[in-house]
């Protein structure tokens, strides 16, 4: 099995394939359709899961790597370390979960799979490609795949959203490109393994009468962080998820908030912390700033919404705050900690948003107004969403409790008053997830329409298991994450000292 | 020596003769409608074979006329790009042509005269014989924009393609009888020849600028690029799909060669006047489509805006800017025929429609046509995974190892504006308001070339169908 990895890769874009070769647009058609979409997903978790037996995590160096050659110069190159494997365990394990949270869905199926399954490719694709311009090719061509989803099978200012979502993160990318263009032209490669070793220049020039401190090293650095800082979104480009997560349908928020928006938090630690490790040093205190700034700006949004996906969706901007922030301590605890909170972000937030489609599916509405006293005749339901409001607010028991925990730890050694900043932060988190949890299950069944809700079904509690059991999991046994992804943080943080720290005081003037 | 000669030329003379003889077919014939429909076909299989004789020509560089005329690697690409593209519009038009009572055995032989003019064009090694090309392939095109003589938009449409095109052809002369005052030749090598000993009198430099200047009317960039919207508009659909694909190429081809062939040695003067066209261009393409409703109109300016990608590459000044205007042409080529294969199409209750709006919902109407479309669309958009990225890409990459960082960083800038406006077509067609939709039937010809316009799109990640070593092979021959 030497192209474990394109098998997994490519497997969903076979699914989609076999769906565009099914006629029909009957009952058993569109049954047919789910089923192949979720028997694709089902085989590519699967297949991800021998990649992921053989992956060993003492090894710092990329695994199971493939090459061949590509377009002039390029290559087609795909590997996995410790960084990416978990991510790439998490697309495949969201996946059929999606799929089988979109069992309901009743427009256009088939053009729905296909852009799902479309999509699932792509995002491995993001985590698995070791070329600069494979990674582009995947990382931009998402885009198109989720454009279509909040399109067609959006709310209401579906067209609003999709634009803003394309335009915004287009204009971010495309700065990126002119960046690894410009690395290209630097390190003679576009292979990432051979970037990683390249030291691109960091002595000051001017442009435009302009002293850049950090030179090349700098302009890179913002160029990348243009792309990721959209992606992630970290404060102040924030503004397009909460649209985006409002009008997409439930399953496109799951893939939104629990993968699509990891990829900018990992495009930090693939590119702009090995790659420019002076630049990313010069840019802490920046970054700290915009960190905090999202984690409390952010969560007094959150507290003021109405509409129940809004508050998930900026809550997810204030935890990717948290995550922005342990990634640029640079010490192993802070990047630990900026992995696991992803990682438990995907599952966490995925419910969430798996919740309000819950409620959404039987009312058709979002707003908080709407809802009360669920807990009597939806025990089950609010069981769960306690679980995790719980896990978003960071309980210890759950997985959101270690990935705080940990950046705040981190950020605490390196500076108190960011560590403050972001503390309080936590507790906000606490106002707005309980306020909204006492809102919609809490009191009293007043509500005419409220009285014939149905609690779980099958279909819905079966897509909840694994999630609630990965939560509670991880949150008492973080280890599990911690080992595989500890000895490649360990070798990032090591080269990133012996980098800074050979640079010398002269050039780390902040 | 003759004989070595015609040897050279032996393509493009064998297409004239072959226009002489269809038009006397044509004129000697009793019946019309069969003749013109037996002239267009064979007319359209004869470019395609031309093709393929061209394209497997032996490699190496050949001489005809003093040098006035050159059959090298760069033009042998170019001249595939512009007979297929050629090609591709005739087998398009025939059932436009034939619903809209145009279908008269002058329209495939004007389409062949003007192909033979665009061939010379990028095989001029003289300015005499590139007047020669450019005016055949402009007259050609002047009569076939005014083609549809019973309407009052085409024959404006001509009569202003006309006027500004005479402007233009005078600028150009004007150019180069400067040039050929200040050098004393009209061939390009002797050209190249002063400009190297003798460096770029202030005369030469305003020959050149009124040359480059010429020759931007003819690739359209802006600001010369007034022409073109109404144009577009006012001409028949498959007239229109013409202009949009091989003449094209063969201006981008004609600027490549006289800027490199001649002014070689003086790659800095010139560069500044690229940057600003492409610069100029693609911002006025991307900004000014957004606000159009008709689809002929919007294709015009988005055929602006991807000229002014095309001379990002070649105002790189470099072998890989040649080889990525080469590809971006040849790709940007590919596009529009599919597109152009759409636009036919686009009729309800069998009369044409160029209003966007009438895309509404069309993905319910024709799944399959909208898919294609859509994915023609995002590619002309330049995102990845689909080919026109990589158009781009290339583009990019020459303009920032020539040292051009500031005009990559406007033109991907622009490249996001004018997403917007390719977006808008697949979102009527995706999530637009349902409205009167549209209800053409599209015959199995068309669906060939708008299938496989899209499968390319989306295939040609894998390599790109090796046009890239093929374009990197004719621009090496250009510079040798």
């Amino acid at each position: 099995m030497d192209n474990l990895l394109s098998i997994v890769t490519f497997l969903p874009l076979l699914g989609v394939i076999a769906l565009l070769m099914l006629r029909g647009d009957d009952a058993m058609a569109v049954r047919n359709v789910k089923l192949i979409a979720m028997f694709v997903t089902t085989v590519t978790f699967l297949v991800s899961l021998v990649v992921f037996q053989n992956f060993d995590p003492s090894n710092t160096e990329f695994q199971m790597v493939e090459e061949a050659a590509w377009l002039g110069g390029l290559s087609y190159k795909l590997g996995v370390d410790g960084i990416s494997i978990l991510f790439v365990m998490l697309t495949t394990f969201m996946m059929p979960i999606v799929i089988g949270a979109s069992w309901k869905v009743e427009h256009r199926v088939k053009e729905y799979m296909i852009a799902f399954l479309l999509l699932e490719t792509l995002m491995i694709g993001v985590f698995l490609a070791l070329d600069l311009v494979l990674f582009y090719v995947f990382f931009e061509a998402g885009l198109i795949p989720m454009f279509l989803i909040i399109g067609i099978w959006g709310g209401k200012d579906k067209v609003y959203a999709a634009f803003k979502f394309f335009l915004y993160t287009l204009l971010g990318s495309v700065l990126m490109l002119i960046a690894m263009i410009a690395m290209w032209y630097d390190a003679g490669t576009t292979d990432i393994v051979r970037l990683l070793d390249h030291e691109f220049s960091s002595s000051t020039i001017s442009v435009l009468g302009w002293q850049i401190v950090g030179g090349t090293q700098t302009l890179m650095w913002l160029a990348f962080f243009a792309s990721f800082a959209v992606k992630m979104p970290m404060w102040p480009v924030h503004t397009w998820l909460p649209d985006a997560h409002v009008q997409a349908p439930t399953a496109g928020s799951v893939v939104l908030a629990a993968i699509l928006i990891k990829m900018g938090g990992y495009g930090f630690l693939r590119f702009s912390l090995p790659m420019f490790p002076i630049a990313s040093d010069l840019m802490q205190n920046f970054v700290f700033f915009l960190s905090v700034a999202a984690i409390i700006l952010t969560s007094l949004i959150a507290l003021a919404q109405t509409d129940i996906k809004k508050l998930i969706a900026y809550s997810s901007v204030a935890h990717m705050g948290f995550v922005t922030m342990g990634i640029f301590t640079f010490n192993q605890q802070g990047l630990d900690g900026a992995i696991f909170q992803m990682i438990s972000h995907g599952f966490i937030s995925g419910a969430l948003f798996l919740s309000v489609g819950v409620v959404y599916d039987r009312m058709h509405t979002r707003e908080i107004e709407a809802y009360g006293g669920l807990a009597i005749r939806m025990p089950i339901y609010a069981m769960i969403f306690m679980l995790f409001t719980m896990g978003n607010v960071g309980l210890p028991g759950t997985s959101g409790f270690v990935g705080e925990f940990l950046t705040l730890i981190a950020v605490f050694k390196v500076n108190t008053w960011v560590a403050f900043g972001a503390t309080s932060g936590v507790i906000l988190s606490a106002a707005y997830a309980l306020f909204l949890y006492r809102r919609v299950v809490f009191g009293d069944l007043i509500k005419e329409s409220l009285k014939g809700i149905k609690d779980l079904d099958n279909r819905e509690k079966l897509i909840f298991a694994p999630l609630v059991f990965f939560t509670l999991l991880l949150g008492i046994y973080p280890v599990l994450v911690l080992d595989v992804i500890g000895p490649s943080v360990e070798a990032l943080v090591h080269n990133f000292e012996s980098v800074v720290g050979a640079a010398g005081p002269a050039t780390v003037t902040h | 020596m003759l004989s070595n000669d015609i040897s050279v030329i032996l393509p493009e003379l064998v297409l004239a003769v072959y226009a002489m003889a269809a038009l006397m077919f044509g004129v000697w014939s009793k019946k019309q409608q069969a003749a013109s429909n037996l002239i267009l076909w064979v007319t359209a299989l004869v470019l395609v074979v031309t093709g393929f004789w061209v394209g497997l020509m032996p490699s190496g560089a050949h001489f005809a006329f003093n040098e006035a005329f050159i059959s090298d690697g760069f033009a042998r690409f170019a001249k595939v790009v512009i007979l297929w593209g050629a090609a591709s519009i005739l087998f398009l038009s025939q059932e436009y042509l034939h619903k809209n009572s145009l279908l008269k055995f002058e329209f495939p032989v004007l389409i062949v005269l003007a192909t033979v003019g665009m061939m010379i064009m990028v095989s001029a090694g003289d300015l005499m014989s590139l007047y020669m090309g450019l005016e055949l392939q402009s007259l050609s095109l002047y009569v076939v924009a005014a083609f549809r003589r019973d309407s009052l938009r085409s024959s404006e449409a001509g009569l202003k393609y006309f006027v500004l095109g005479a402007l233009s052809s005078g600028l150009l002369l004007y150019g180069a009888s400067l040039v050929y005052g200040y050098t004393g030749s009209t061939v390009f090598t002797n050209i190249a020849s002063v400009v190297e000993s003798e460096g770029m009198s202030l005369g030469l430099l305003f020959g050149m600028v009124f040359l480059v200047t010429g020759m931007a009317f003819k690739v359209s960039a802006a600001p010369f690029h007034m022409w073109t919207p109404d144009v577009y508009e006012g001409s028949p659909t498959p007239v229109t799909g013409f202009f949009a694909t091989a003449p094209k190429m063969a201006a981008a081809g004609m600027l490549a060669r006289v800027l490199h062939d001649a002014f070689g040695h003086a790659v800095a003067d010139w560069q500044q006047i690229l940057i600003f066209l492409s610069i100029a261009s693609v911002f006025l393409g991307s900004i000014a489509a957004i606000a159009q409703t008709n689809i002929k109109r919007l294709m015009a300016y988005s055929s602006i805006a991807h000229m002014g990608f095309a001379l990002m590459g070649l105002a790189a000044g470099s072998e890989e800017g040649v080889q990525s205007l080469l590809i971006y042409m040849a790709i940007y080529v590919t596009t529009n025929v599919g597109v152009f294969a759409f636009i036919l199409n686009m009729e309800r209750d069998g009369r044409p429609i160029t209003d966007i709006k009438s895309l509404s919902m069309y993905s319910r109407v024709a799944p399959a046509r909208a898919a294609a479309l859509a994915v023609l669309m995002f590619s002309l958009a330049g995102l990845p995974p689909l080919v026109g990225f990589f158009a781009k890409f290339y583009v990019l990459t020459a303009a920032m190892n020539a040292g051009l960082e500031w005009l990559a960083i406007a033109g991907v800038i622009a490249s996001v504006i004018g997403a917007y406006y390719y977006l808008r077509i697949v979102f009527l067609m995706y999530f637009g308001e349902a409205g009167e939709a549209l209800n053409g039937k599209m015959s199995n010809i068309h669906w060939v070339f708008l299938g496989g316009s899209s499968a390319a799109m989306v295939l040609g990640i894998v390599n790109l169908f090796g046009v890239e070593t093929l374009a990197g092979m004719a621009a090496a021959t250009l510079l040798s």
